[in-house]
């Protein structure tokens, strides 16, 4: 009798695992459809095409500029990632391990810039871009960038370093190290693991931003592929397929990314959730 | 004379030395190692924060060089405008509304692929997918879905023999269909937290309980529920802080249409600021926006942390 319950559990948990796979599938699925279909074929999305039609990828390619947008957020992603993360960790360091009243009140006030969404500044930052001539321009974006995702790269370094045993730090110093050696020799290898999850983070964050580059990219040269790919999608509406196409090949860089390091990106998430 | 010279001022530049050496030794000498990231801060959110009051004040149309004070004009026609209040529901309906099936739905699938199944590493993955993908192009493709003409779900309709439905040409529906899309993508990250929080529930606690007798549904609510909720506070306080923030999802759903009907906060004051070119009113709506959202964030984690419990 338990036997067959144990049975009919185990039964009901793999169909639930396939539903929920297929469930999570089916907007790709559709995407995948309609990106290998002509424009004049108006079949359902649920089915695939009988043809092989690979036109829109090219077009799409050629249209919208997507290289020179891959390229764009490339520079962008990799300067904010680097920015951030050095300017981050310097920060982390003192907040974690000095928890004086001052620091602590630095620290709280770092976080909190956590709930101040971009969009709440917009106005008064879009003047102030705009004042110091960094409209459409890489380091203003870069810069702007950090600025906003630094509450988080500080949140996660100061609870990893705080992990570390203090101990450390002191036979380091007793060994004639100073301040600035203790950091850069001792604690900064300690914190490959959470470096990588915090380069994961913010490169996904970075990587797939709309909302600053929509008000601050205004140029085409430096536009970034979500606002390269929103544009095209408000200028062809009429072509569904060519659309689909440019999505799914703006998916791709990511998911590459995510199939080969996938436990940074899981592992990083969980573990600034847990820790903190 | 030159001699005694020199070796004064040697003496001085070894004093200096001196202090700075000493300085460069004590642990406040650390704290100009977070200077960068406060000039940062300063310039590109406090500076804009206070700059943001100021503009609230005034009929600025967010390019000309001429603008002039109108004290709280601007709040009262926002308080007036009933499109704000809309806005301010719709607001907190993708905030809310998406952290609450965000985060039954992620532990529900924490708990179901905790259990030792085959494939549980591709059904995590599949699930946590939507989450590398730009909000925007999300959006976008589920546009495909619920448009009105050709629209996936529409086909559906029509096999199933009924007439097809312009899913996202109803305001209210448009808002729960948002916050369905907005759910679906990020449910992996609560999940993914849901299981991190579970996979460090000490074995012991659960077996105790089986040696008690106690039934699986005693075991969810009394140890595992009360042990998760470090990892709830984290997931729901951060959810519900990106849910009031929903923009990209409904740039590219909706656009804010049909009319206001599924504009956030975000989104309104974007339209007021570039197309409706009132930068005051923007600026104004921007500071009720920090206030909601301070609010709600802070109280959240308040709560939240009230119930957890030490192990």
């Amino acid at each position: 009798m338990i036997r067959l319950i144990n049975w009919i559990k185990k039964v009901m948990s793999y169909l639930m695992e396939l539903f929920i796979s297929i469930v999570h599938l089916i907007p790709f699925y559709i995407l995948v459809n309609l990106a290998f279909k002509t424009r004049q074929d108006t079949s359902s999305k649920w089915f695939p095409p009988d043809y092989l039609y690979l036109k829109n990828f090219s077009d799409v390619w050629t249209e919208s500029h997507l290289g020179s947008a891959l390229l764009n957020d490339l520079i962008i992603t990799v300067c904010t990632v680097a920015l951030v993360v050095f300017v981050g960790v310097l920060a982390a360091y003192p907040l974690a391990r000095y928890p004086t009243r001052w620091n602590n009140g630095v620290y709280t006030l770092s976080i909190s810039t956590l709930i101040v969404p971009a969009l709440t500044v917009l106005v008064p930052l879009y003047k102030l871009v705009v004042d110091i001539h960094g409209i459409s321009t890489y380091w203003a974006m870069v810069l702007v960038l950090t600025t906003f995702f630094l509450p988080t790269v500080i949140f996660l370094y100061t609870g990893f370093i705080r992990t570390i045993p203090r101990e450390l730090d002191e036979a380091a110093l007793i060994d004639g190290c100073n301040r600035y050696e203790i950091f850069f020799r001792i604690i900064f290898p300690l914190l490959k693991p959470v470096t990588a999850s915090v380069i994961i983070i913010i490169m996904l964050g970075v990587w797939n931003d709309y909302r600053f580059s929509l008000f601050l990219l205004q140029k085409r040269s430096v536009q970034t592929v979500p606002l390269v790919l929103s544009q095209f999608f408000s200028q062809f509406q009429n072509n569904l397929p060519l659309a689909a196409a440019g999505s799914l090949l703006s998916m791709i860089p990511m998911a590459l990314i995510y199939l080969f390091l996938q436990k940074y990106f899981v592992s990083g998430l969980a573990e600034g959730a847990v820790k903190g | 004379m030159d001699i005694v010279q020199s070796s004064e001022n040697k003496m001085r530049e070894t004093k200096t030395a001196g202090r700075l050496k000493k300085f460069f030794d004590s642990p406040v000498s650390l704290n100009l190692m977070y200077v960068p990231a406060l000039l940062l801060f300063t310039v590109f959110i406090y500076y804009p924060i206070a700059q943001g009051i100021k503009i609230s004040f005034t009929n600025w149309n967010g390019y000309s060089a001429h603008y002039s004070f109108v004290g709280l004009e601007k709040y009262r026609y926002m308080f007036t405008d009933m499109r704000t209040y809309k806005v301010i529901v719709n607001t907190l309906i993708y905030g809310l509304g998406s952290t609450l099936f965000q985060n039954i739905l992620g532990l529900a699938y924490a708990v179901l692929l905790n259990a030792k199944l085959k494939g549980r590493g591709i059904v995590r993955t599949i699930v946590y997918f939507p989450v590398i993908v730009a909000p925007i192009i999300m959006g976008y493709v589920w546009y495909f879905i619920f448009q009105y003409d050709g629209g996936a779900l529409n086909d559906i309709m029509l096999a199933l023999g009924k007439k097809p439905i312009d899913w996202l040409g109803n305001g209210p529906r448009a808002v729960w269909l948002i916050t369905f899309a907005n759910t679906f993508q990020y449910m992996g990250v609560a999940m993914v937290v849901y299981l991190a929080g579970l996979q460090a529930i000490p074995r012991e606690y659960l077996e105790a309980a089986d040696v008690d007798g106690a039934s699986g549904f005693y075991k969810f609510f009394h140890i595992t529920l009360p042990l998760l909720m470090p990892a709830i506070t984290v997931s729901v306080v951060l959810n519900i802080i990106e849910g009031l923030k929903l923009f990209d999802v409904i740039i590219s759903m909706t656009n804010g249409g049909p009319g206001y009907a599924s504009h956030s906060l975000s989104t309104m004051m974007s339209d007021l600021f570039f197309a409706g070119q009132d930068a005051g009113f923007a600026a104004a709506l921007g500071n009720l926006m920090f206030v909601i959202i301070s609010l709600f964030g802070i109280s959240s984690l308040k709560f939240l942390r009230r119930k957890e419990v030490d192990l």
